[in-house]
């Protein structure tokens, strides 16, 4: 199965577990299912509409990826805060 | 000993004090992440904060240590799967019952907690309002930041939204209807029908003895209501310029508030380079400047709609404000006189005091 990465704080928010093996053929539906196995995570990541949150990128193998980017059984998917502020 | 609350661009800031003897920051939570508002429930102990991480979306958190842990709230979200994602909670407020705690959001929202912060619950009927479609954000977003409860009775509450208005309810937010009448927006034309909706409303505040005057910051206005809302009268001459922000009262006197005038909607600070509060003690028809121990000059400030704040009432009035370039100023004596809280946090967006 694709491989969910995550760092703080969502990491806390999942278990408290970096890594999870998780079912899905995009990365909108890995998302899903983390929030499925994780309700903590809810809101996080994925707003109410179900949409990847602006300023959260996530890499698929090391290479820029979207919630519509397709995953196959030994990909990496790192979730991370996007470089931005003020 | 009086606490601060102070919501900033990078936390949350407790400050601990009196007046006259100094404050001391004696935590800060939320390191980093904006904090729209803060408040301690006085029934439970509980302090909650409003976060709008630009990462992972608006949050509200409660807990009973504020340099300890703190639990995230639950239902602080819009209906899943719609068009619209919540933006950020700008107010939190006590309600008139057991437990009962408000928040107002952008997209002009309001959601009610019954157990004191842990779950909310959106508010059906301003969402559903009919003319919703129709409302515009301000230039903050379709912020609901104004929550004016009724003394005693949970049912009656006034709210304000820039810039969709005031509304008003009596049965406990099943019903709204608008309460606008008499307020004229110079950014619209003369010919604007009665019934419009684009009304942007700086801060409304409530007299708790004397619940049917609400006083208001409009943008561009200042304005008093004798009917709990229903209609305005226009207060502002005598001010400087009817440009600003907050707005304070002080409980003992239904004929008192305090306004931080700013230039104008185009120039979002302090007059002339001097900071200086405004009070009246006749109801509006009077203003008089309080800026002693305030910068005198060089001082361009701006000082954000939920960043003035009172505790007590009467000779024990106390008056704090915070402004964006992160100094906070506070008056132990109604406005009389004015001292440094702190000059150097982050900007500041939201004062509480208790």
């Amino acid at each position: 199965m694709p491989r969910v990465c995550l760092r703080e704080p969502l990491k806390r928010l999942a278990g408290n577990r970096a890594e999870h093996d998780l079912a899905g053929a995009t990365v909108g539906e890995l998302l899903q299912a983390l929030e499925g196995a994780h309700p903590a995570i809810s809101g996080w990541i994925l707003d109410e509409r179900g949409v990847m949150r602006r300023h959260i990128n996530v890499f698929v193998n090391g290479e820029r990826g979207a919630q519509d980017t397709d995953v196959e059984a030994e990909d990496r998917i790192d979730v991370l805060p996007a470089i931005s502020g003020g | 000993m009086t606490e601060l609350l102070v919501g900033t661009k990078k936390g949350l800031f407790v400050l601990e004090g009196e007046p006259g003897s100094g404050f001391e920051l004696t935590a800060r939570a939320f390191a980093g992440e904006p904090v729209e508002y803060a408040l301690r429930d006085p029934r439970s102990g509980v302090l909650l904060a409003a976060v709008s991480s630009p990462f992972y979306g608006p949050k509200v958190f409660f807990t009973d240590d504020p340099a300890g842990e703190w639990d995230q709230a639950s239902g602080i979200a819009l209906p899943g799967g719609g068009d619209e994602a919540l933006e950020k909670i700008w107010i939190l407020r006590l309600g008139e019952a057991d437990g009962q705690i408000y928040a107002g959001g952008d997209p002009g929202v309001l959601f009610e907690s019954r157990d004191g912060g842990a779950t909310f619950e959106l508010n059906r009927g301003l969402w559903e309002q009919p003319t919703r479609p129709t409302w515009h954000p301000g230039g903050g977003g379709l912020c609901l930041h104004s929550i004016e409860t009724w003394p005693g009775d949970p049912d009656r509450l006034a709210v304000a939204i820039s810039a969709a208005g005031v509304w008003l309810t009596d049965d406990g937010g099943q019903s709204w209807r608008q309460g606008n009448e008499g307020l004229r927006p110079r950014y619209l034309p003369e010919d604007t029908p009665e019934d419009e909706v684009a009304l942007c409303v700086h801060r409304l505040r409530r007299h708790p003895h004397r619940p049917e005057r609400i006083f208001m910051q409009f943008h561009g206005g200042v304005y008093r209501s004798d009917d709990a809302g229903e209609s305005w009268n226009d207060i502002a001459p005598g001010l400087p310029s009817d440009f600003g922000f907050p707005l304070a009262i002080d409980p003992a006197d239904s004929d008192s508030a305090y306004v931080i005038p700013l230039v104008a909607d185009m120039d979002r600070v302090t007059p002339e380079g001097r900071v200086r509060v405004y009070e009246t003690r006749d109801a509006g028809a009077s203003w008089t400047p309080r800026g002693d121990g305030l910068p005198p000059q060089n001082a361009y400030l701006t000082i954000l709609r939920e960043a003035f704040e009172r505790v007590g009432e009467g000779g024990g009035l106390e008056l704090y404000f915070g402004a964006t370039s992160g100094a906070v100023f506070g008056s132990g004596d109604a406005g009389a006189s004015w001292f440094n809280v702190a000059k150097n946090l982050p900007p500041v967006y939201s004062m509480a005091a208790s």
